[in-house]
């Protein structure tokens, strides 16, 4: 199975391309706050929505099925990770990967039953990345290592899950996929924000910005290796529906950054589960 | 308890037992619901401009896309005004580091959605400030703020409500981009959920505990009605206003 191929389909580029025209919005504006003003052009006004009430099956089967290929990912990452003995027994950390695992495991078996017969068997996984992690200890890179590579990995497959999952949200429309999809994408987002804090408590680092559950600008953190620069790319967004929320709010970019997930296309989300992927 | 104020009073024939079940907001943490079992039977007036009903009445979040982003407006002030009375209160000032910068960083974001909803409201409303949510008066007596307790068992509420909220309004919203909007905040959301959640509850599963995720391994979802019922349970929100028109799937 060629993940790239498959997925190359359900950009979501589309979407925006399907947005309503604008109306002319600024001239009614005479009368609005120096804020509202800032309100270059709002995103599509909803005057002819119901035009986006549509189902495109095969969009939405695509968004599935990349769906599926992330959680068997993190479901078999995660289940590895509890039989490799690198977490410390008894250890926050091992309640939470089996938690998490839990989750992942549940969420391929909901995903293979909602798709049916275009359901897709699972990709054989590399999660050395062809010998850069060690994260299963199984190469001789010792526990500590292991341990460090085990929370960054788990750190960037779920914030990419979060981001791929928002960027398919517009493929499930009109279909009843949409309301599970969005349950699934906020627990993905809780498993995030666990994993980020736990990495940083296990890890010892400043408690700062970097340290919490959200993400702050692009950055991936300490100790987050070079090739998950990628997970982060676009979340920097300051502004959203055109407003830009430095100069509407009275906070900063750090800020405005971090309360605010950027989606994620399928292409990019395949791009990064593809160095997981064998075939 | 105050007496509740907010006049929540669904489409006679679109709130098939949603509330009955789920009047204690407290509880709102042990409920799963999908907003796929709310069934309707009136179809929503995708009008976004309705003239506003006569002075004196209170404000209607109004229908379509327009009612669901006063919706959530209404949310994140609540929200916002919540951890603005946290921040001036003796618990935030005493608490730890790591709580403190918790706290801070959830009530920059929460007040940065607010004032991102009234931008955007003002946008989608042609600049009609009459169908845009006023701001709300609030009434927090019912917490103490000195309290830890008080404090972080209130702000978990109010995340995990969020969660459920914009879960289950995704659905009902008509145009992209605001779903994919609505999306970029309830990650958000649940981040600050599971955070609070594992900085307040013992149990280390808790950031995304059973009480949340059901065994499909999916989070709540709660329409409208159910989660402006459970809002009105808390006597927090004093402004009355009515949703009358949200649309129902």
């Amino acid at each position: 199975m060629n993940i790239l191929n498959f997925l190359e389909e359900f950009t979501s580029e589309n979407l925006v391309n399907k947005t309503s025209s604008r109306k002319d919005a600024l001239k009614t504006f005479g009368s609005l706050s120096k804020k509202a003003l800032l309100v270059s052009i709002p995103f599509g006004l909803a005057g002819s929505s119901k035009a986006y009430a549509f189902q495109d099956q095969n969009a939405a089967t695509g968004a599935l099925q990349l769906a599926l290929t992330l959680e068997y990912l993190e479901a078999e990452f995660y289940r590895r990770a509890l039989d490799s003995g690198v977490l410390p027994a008894g250890s926050r950390a091992e309640a939470v990967y089996q938690q998490i695992s839990k989750h992942e495991t549940a969420h391929v078996e909901f995903l293979k039953a909602g798709l049916g017969d275009n359901s897709l068997e699972s990709p054989q996984f590399d999660f050395t990345a062809g010998g850069a992690f060690d994260p299963f200890n199984e190469n001789s890179t010792g526990q500590e290592v292991a341990y460090a590579q085990l929370l960054a990995l788990a750190q960037a497959f779920e914030d990419t899950g979060v981001r791929a999952y928002k960027g398919q949200a517009g493929n499930l429309m009109g279909t009843a996929f949409l309301t599970p999809a969005l349950q699934i994408h906020s627990v993905e987002a809780r498993h995030a924000s666990e994993i980020r804090r736990l990495r940083a408590d296990v890890m010892g680092y400043d408690l700062d910005q970097n340290a919490l559950g959200w993400i702050t600008l692009d950055n991936r953190g300490p100790g987050m290796p070079e090739a998950t620069a990628a997970v982060y790319e676009g979340e920097e967004q300051i502004t959203q529906g055109g407003v830009n929320l430095v100069d509407a709010t009275a906070f900063d970019a750090i800020a405005v950054s971090q309360a605010f997930d950027e989606p994620m296309t399928g292409q990019k989300a395949s791009e990064i589960a593809g160095l997981f992927i064998v075939s | 308890m105050k007496k509740p104020l907010i006049k929540v009073q669904p489409a006679a024939n679109a709130g098939i037992d949603c509330t009955n079940s789920r009047r204690n907001f407290l509880k709102i943490g042990s409920m799963a619901v999908v907003g796929s079992g709310f069934l309707l039977a009136c179809s929503s007036d995708d009008d976004m401009l309705n003239p506003p009903v006569q002075p004196g009445a209170p404000f209607d979040l109004g229908s379509g896309d327009l009612g669901i982003l006063n919706y959530a407006y209404a949310l994140e002030q609540l929200e916002a005004a919540f951890y603005t009375n946290v921040m001036d209160g003796a618990y935030w000032a005493g608490a730890n580091a790591e709580e403190r910068l918790i706290l801070e960083d959830l009530y920059k974001h929460e007040v940065i959605h607010r004032d991102f909803f009234k931008a955007a409201l003002m946008a989608a409303a042609n600049g009609n400030a009459d169908v845009v949510l006023p701001e709300l008066e609030f009434d927090f007596s019912s917490v103490d703020f000195g309290s830890r307790d008080s404090v972080l068992g209130t702000a978990r509420i109010l995340e995990d409500t969020g969660v459920a909220a914009y879960n289950g309004a995704g659905s009902l919203i008509q145009t992209p981009d605001y779903l994919v909007i609505a999306g970029k905040i309830v990650s958000v959301e649940a981040r600050h959920a599971a955070a609070i959640r594992s900085i307040y509850l013992e149990d280390p599963k808790a950031f995304a505990g059973d009480d949340v995720v059901d065994a499909n391994g999916l989070d709540l979802a709660l329409a409208p009605p159910a989660i402006l019922n459970a809002v009105k349970e808390t006597g927090f929100i004093k402004t009355e206003f009515t949703a009358n028109q949200l649309p129902t799937g």
